[in-house]
């Protein structure tokens, strides 16, 4: 499941608990990140993800959930072609 | 023929500037300076320029070289900071210390600028053209800085470092990595003259006053990915496992950068050597600093080999490994 590939990417990186990360998590506000450790979760998801995430692209995923639609999105994408 | 660095040399702004200091002048704290940076504290210049720096760094190389101003037949600074366009630091450096017989020239590569003046002064001794150079690196970046971004004005300090380079029958510097991208030059920018002449449409244009812009975000991801590079490379082309490295000196831009690689590549970070707390951002001196604060606390030992690291504008990168080979006069 991604969402779970995501999590743990998310726990291990953030140094968080599994139970506080839902689709709705704010990783700012929730998650306590700041802006460098957006970028180095961001790496870390390319890696692990296989997606590639520009950052004027990672500066609109706000949100778990906003993560997880854009890899999505981008593996279907992928697919598609 | 080999090359070694046969003496170390740096020289710094006796005026400390904190981050309480800054609480002052810009909307900040010192708790989201130290979060973000690891940075406490910096020097600034009261008044020094970057070839005043550059000359007092490199007569302490000498110095620690054991070797007179005659002797020295190469002289390069890397700086983005010069006093002027010409003449530049080097030649400035060798008007102050009266290095006769040296040819001087800058070269600018960013804060990746040492590495990169590092292996062509190598490349030239090697080749046979000189004996002895003064590797310098050279900034007064507050000549550069916007004192009202608080984003970047934190980042940076003043100083100088410098090594001597000389022909060695030993391998003392061992292999050279180093790559560019100037696709990517826009994340760091420090703008030139504006172009203006009675040909141009703007013919008068205002004063220019550079400073220096940076996609911090943009930067951070850059330089974990062409630090781990370099340091990996450079192995490869030394023949040296990097478990066998004991200190890796990385440019000092920021602790969250260097912790970033240290995970990465499960490194332990105490490997790491690390000034900018106390230094802040030196640009292209950050690394001949460091290397000078080591040698002189006693860190070095003969045959250690060292990992030197750098990222920068340009974008520019590179890494060189050395072996420490101390000059036979100071007894090893």
């Amino acid at each position: 499941m991604p969402f779970d590939e995501l999590k743990a990417i998310i726990v291990d990186q953030l140094d968080t608990a599994p139970e506080d990360v839902s689709l709705a998590s704010s990783f700012t506000d929730d998650l306590g990140a700041d802006s460098l450790d957006m970028v180095e979760l961001i790496m870390a998801i390319e890696e692990k993800m296989g997606v590639r995430i520009e950052q004027k692209e990672a500066r609109n995923l706000t949100t778990v959930g906003d993560v997880l639609a854009f890899v999505e999105a981008q593996k279907a994408s992928e697919i598609a072609r | 023929m080999y090359t070694k660095i046969s003496g170390t040399g740096s020289a710094l702004p006796e005026n400390r500037v904190t981050n309480l200091d800054f609480e002052r002048l810009v909307d900040t704290t010192d708790e989201w300076i130290t979060a973000r940076t690891g940075i406490s504290e910096r020097r600034i210049s009261s008044g020094e320029n970057t070839s005043d720096f550059a000359a007092r760094a490199a007569a302490n190389a000498l110095s620690s070289a054991g070797i007179g101003p005659l002797d020295v037949d190469l002289v390069i600074a890397a700086t983005v900071s010069p006093d002027s366009f010409t003449p530049t630091v080097s030649c400035q450096v060798q008007k102050a210390l009266g290095l006769a017989g040296a040819t001087c020239f800058d070269l600018w590569a960013g804060c990746t600028g040492f590495i990169f003046a590092l292996m062509t002064a190598d490349s030239l001794i090697r080749s046979g053209a000189f004996s002895h150079a003064l590797v310098i690196g050279a900034e007064v970046l507050s000549k550069l800085v916007d004192w009202t971004d608080r984003g970047t004005c934190v980042l940076f300090g003043d100083g100088a470092g410098a090594v001597v380079l000389s022909q060695s029958p030993n391998p003392g510097v061992l292999a050279h990595f180093t790559g560019s991208d100037g696709t990517r030059g826009s994340v760091l920018c420090i703008d030139g003259i504006p172009l203006a002449n009675p040909w141009t449409a703007d013919q008068a244009p205002s004063p220019p006053h550079s400073v220096i812009r940076m996609d911090g975000q943009e930067v951070f991801k850059f330089a974990v990915t062409a630090m781990q590079q370099s340091i990996r490379r450079v192995c490869e082309l030394a023949g040296i496992d990097l478990d066998d490295v004991p200190y890796i000196i990385p440019h000092q831009a920021n602790n969250r950068i260097i912790e970033s690689v240290a995970g990465r590549m499960k490194i332990p970070r105490s490997r790491f050597y690390t000034n900018l707390d106390r230094r802040g951002n030196t640009s292209a001196a950050s690394i001949p600093i460091a290397l000078d604060e080591m040698n002189r606390a006693g860190v070095l030992k003969p045959q250690m080999p060292l990992v030197l690291v750098g990222f920068g504008g340009g974008l520019t990168w590179g890494a060189s490994m050395i072996r420490w080979i101390p000059s036979s006069r100071e007894g090893s």
